[in-house]
């Protein structure tokens, strides 16, 4: 077939040998800002704000999950299967479905619903960016198919950007076949350079830290 | 130059409309990258740009050997990986899967490389449905057309052209609120998100160490083609590969900043392999195409081949003075703009158009703004000299080596160079603005026509200089 005609290809343009041995690599350059829980908490919010997105700093979980019912505002919602959630008790709020295991059921769930609930496993706070790893506590329609996304983070998991998050997860794929990275609304400037939120992913997108 | 290439040309910059659009487009993206980069934004960004140059070379260098560890990572983690060698494999590939898995309707998320190999068409005429679903790409599927910038593929049209593309196709009032018809776009697509067979995606990078496909996007498109369909199969050129998942430290903070002046485009995807386990969604099968298409004949040139760097982040096309003008349509293939002038020979041959390498002031702002330091200028010449030295072997030049000769000859004769000079300012027609503008009659014939057709000639002074040497009063007596 075409894999060994290419690879011998590759090897004869490149005056390489079967099965040999690049130089070595230098070190990954990863370089971790230090940064405290408090500046990294502010430098989150600051930067969801401003890619569009709404912030909430809930001292408390029961003023997250108040916060979250402000939002859902009787909308019909879905929460992802993350163990947090279940302990704020935002899955227990009126119109809440949450529990869903069945992939079918839950794109069919996720599509007519108007809220997407889920925790994140990470929050990276240069670029205001929620970071998801697909598994069976995060799906990943939840924060992909309704028009708004709660994301309830814990202050914890707030890291000070993608290099932390990849010292941490040198191998992510190890852990999950889906690693997300959400900054922001769902966004296009494909007409006329207009931006417009929203196009296939949630226009609407809340970070609740508590 | 071909006459196709002039022509389309010349049609580009008639167009004041369109003028206009490409001017306006690349100048808010300049400014968006201008931004992203200064100040405190990204201080380390030349720093960066070596490091990404570095990388890339490390594994261009040693492809064969990255290639396997990914695919070798890929089996690992349940995924496929399916070497294709041109356009004909991989639609052979997919065709015989849709086929076994009796699938329909294909979603796509933007992929330069699928353009490339025209996949939509191949696999249309064998009755599949291929939905681009970028809003984009989506537009300029809708309009037969192919992209037109790197990053912006529909660029060029205007909100009341798209209201009149989906008025015909889609049979929706003409609607020309850019919001509403993005809200149109996304309820068309949703359906075909949910019912779709398959997901084909391209790859912004592919992690040797992980065997993982790298997205980047801002609509949320590729997250769905490759999560709600039951298979997702990513094509990629064989070039796209980087080491390792921590090596994105560096090539993310460049990408999305070069592209759009974001710091991190809003959705960033790493996948590896279908659902695994307890994961609730997910494709249940995972392929990985690699696509050859003429790129192991570019690794041959180690002069050239550097021009495999590239991520696609189409700063160089926003740099250039010749792509603002002329525009992404002019270009002869997929690749538009600096980039697509120096890869566009080397994938499709030196005769696909020959004039593209010369189509270049060659001023340097691309290589200035390339976020993997690719010394596109540098390769330019280099095409540049194979063109004319294949017009050689060809026979060919001969006209042009003539004239150099017999204005070498007319240079080291003295007195008979004085005597043309003296009759070409007799000739010359007047001119008020010591610029002569147009081709005087003399001068028009093809080569010389063209020639001055982009350049205006110093008119011809009443008196030459030897004249005015002649007639001199040396001061040094006078005093």
């Amino acid at each position: 077939m075409s894999r060994e005609l290419i690879l011998d290809k590759v090897r004869i343009a490149l005056g390489r040998t079967k099965g040999q041995q690049p130089p070595p690599l230098p070190p990954a350059r990863i370089r971790i800002a230090e940064v405290n829980i408090d500046f990294r908490v502010a430098g989150m919010l600051q930067k969801v704000e401003a890619l569009a997105g709404k912030t909430f700093l809930a001292g408390t979980l029961a003023e997250a999950v108040n916060y979250a019912a402000s939002v859902i505002d009787g909308r019909e919602a879905v929460a992802s299967n993350a163990p947090f959630l279940r302990e704020c008790g935002v899955t227990a709020l009126p119109g809440v479905r949450t529990g869903v295991t069945d992939r079918v059921e839950l794109r069919e769930l996720c599509a007519s619903c108007a809220v997407g609930i889920t925790s994140a496993d990470y929050a990276l706070a240069d670029t205001g960016t929620l970071v998801i790893l697909s598994s069976g506590h995060e799906a990943r329609m939840i924060s992909l198919l309704p028009p708004a996304h709660i994301a309830i983070v814990p202050r914890g998991r707030i890291l000070s950007g993608l290099d932390e998050l990849l010292s941490i997860l040198p191998f992510p794929a190890e852990q999950t076949s889906s690693m997300v990275l959400i900054t922001g609304p769902s966004r296009t400037a494909d007409i006329e350079q207009i931006l417009v939120r929203g196009v296939h992913g949630p226009g609407e997108v809340h970070v609740i830290v508590v | 130059m071909s006459v196709v290439f002039d022509e389309k040309i010349n049609r580009a910059r008639g167009d004041g409309r369109l003028q206009l659009a490409i001017y306006d487009a690349t100048a808010r993206l300049m400014d968006k990258r201008k931004h992203a980069l200064e100040g405190d934004n990204l201080p380390d960004f030349q720093e960066l740009r070596d490091c990404a140059n570095a990388l890339k070379k490390q594994t261009i260098d040693n492809l064969d050997h990255y290639l396997e560890q990914f695919e070798a990572n890929v089996i690992a983690h349940a995924g496929k990986v399916v070497f294709c060698k041109d356009a004909t494999d991989v639609s052979d590939f997919i065709l015989k899967l849709a086929k076994e898995r009796g699938a329909r309707l294909i979603v796509k998320s933007k992929s330069m490389t699928t353009e490339e190999i025209d996949l939509n068409e191949r696999l249309e005429h064998h009755n599949l449905e291929a939905v681009e679903t970028d809003l984009g790409e989506y537009i300029i599927q809708l309009a037969h057309e192919r992209p037109y910038h790197i990053v912006a593929p529909a660029m060029h049209k205007t909100r009341y052209q798209v209201a009149d593309l989906f008025e015909e196709k889609l049979g929706v009032p003409n609607e020309t609120v850019i919001e509403k018809q993005t809200m149109i776009a996304r309820g068309v697509l949703r359906e075909k998100f949910l019912a779709a067979d398959i997901g084909i995606s391209g790859a912004n990078f592919l992690i040797a160490d992980s065997g993982a496909v790298v997205l980047v996007e801002n609509e949320g498109n590729a997250r769905l083609s490759t999560s709600a369909p039951k298979i997702h199969i990513a094509v990629a050129g064989i070039e796209k590969l980087i080491p390792r998942a921590q090596d994105l430290a560096v090539f993310l903070k460049l990408l999305g900043r070069s592209a759009t002046g974001q710091p991190l485009t809003v959705y960033t995807s790493f996948l590896s392999g279908p659902r695994r386990g307890e994961e609730i969604d997910g494709p249940g099968e995972f392929y990985v195409v690699l696509l050859d298409n003429g790129r192991t004949k570019l690794l041959e040139d180690s002069g050239k081949r550097e021009s495999l760097y590239c991520i696609r982040c189409g700063a160089c096309l926003n740099h250039c003075p010749v792509y603002r003008k002329i525009g992404g349509h002019s270009f002869p293939w997929v690749y538009s703009g600096p980039i697509g002038a120096i890869i566009t020979p080397q994938f499709m041959g030196l005769n696909h158009e020959p004039g593209l390498p010369f189509a270049s002031s060659l001023c340097g702002a691309c290589a200035e703004v390339c976020p993997v330091k690719i010394d596109i200028p540098r390769v330019l010449l280099e095409l540049r000299a194979d063109v004319t030295a294949a017009k050689e072997r060809e026979g060919q030049g001969g006209l042009e080596r003539m004239a150099f000769r017999a204005y070498a000859w007319l240079m080291r004769h003295p007195k008979l160079f004085e005597i043309a000079g003296r009759l070409a300012s007799v000739l010359a027609p007047a001119s008020s603005s010591g610029w002569l503008r147009g081709v005087p009659a003399i001068m028009n014939i093809p080569p010389v026509r063209a020639w001055l057709s982009q350049r205006d000639l110093p008119a011809p002074p009443h008196q030459s200089f030897r004249q005015q040497w002649r007639t001199r009063v040396p001061r040094i007596n006078s005093r």
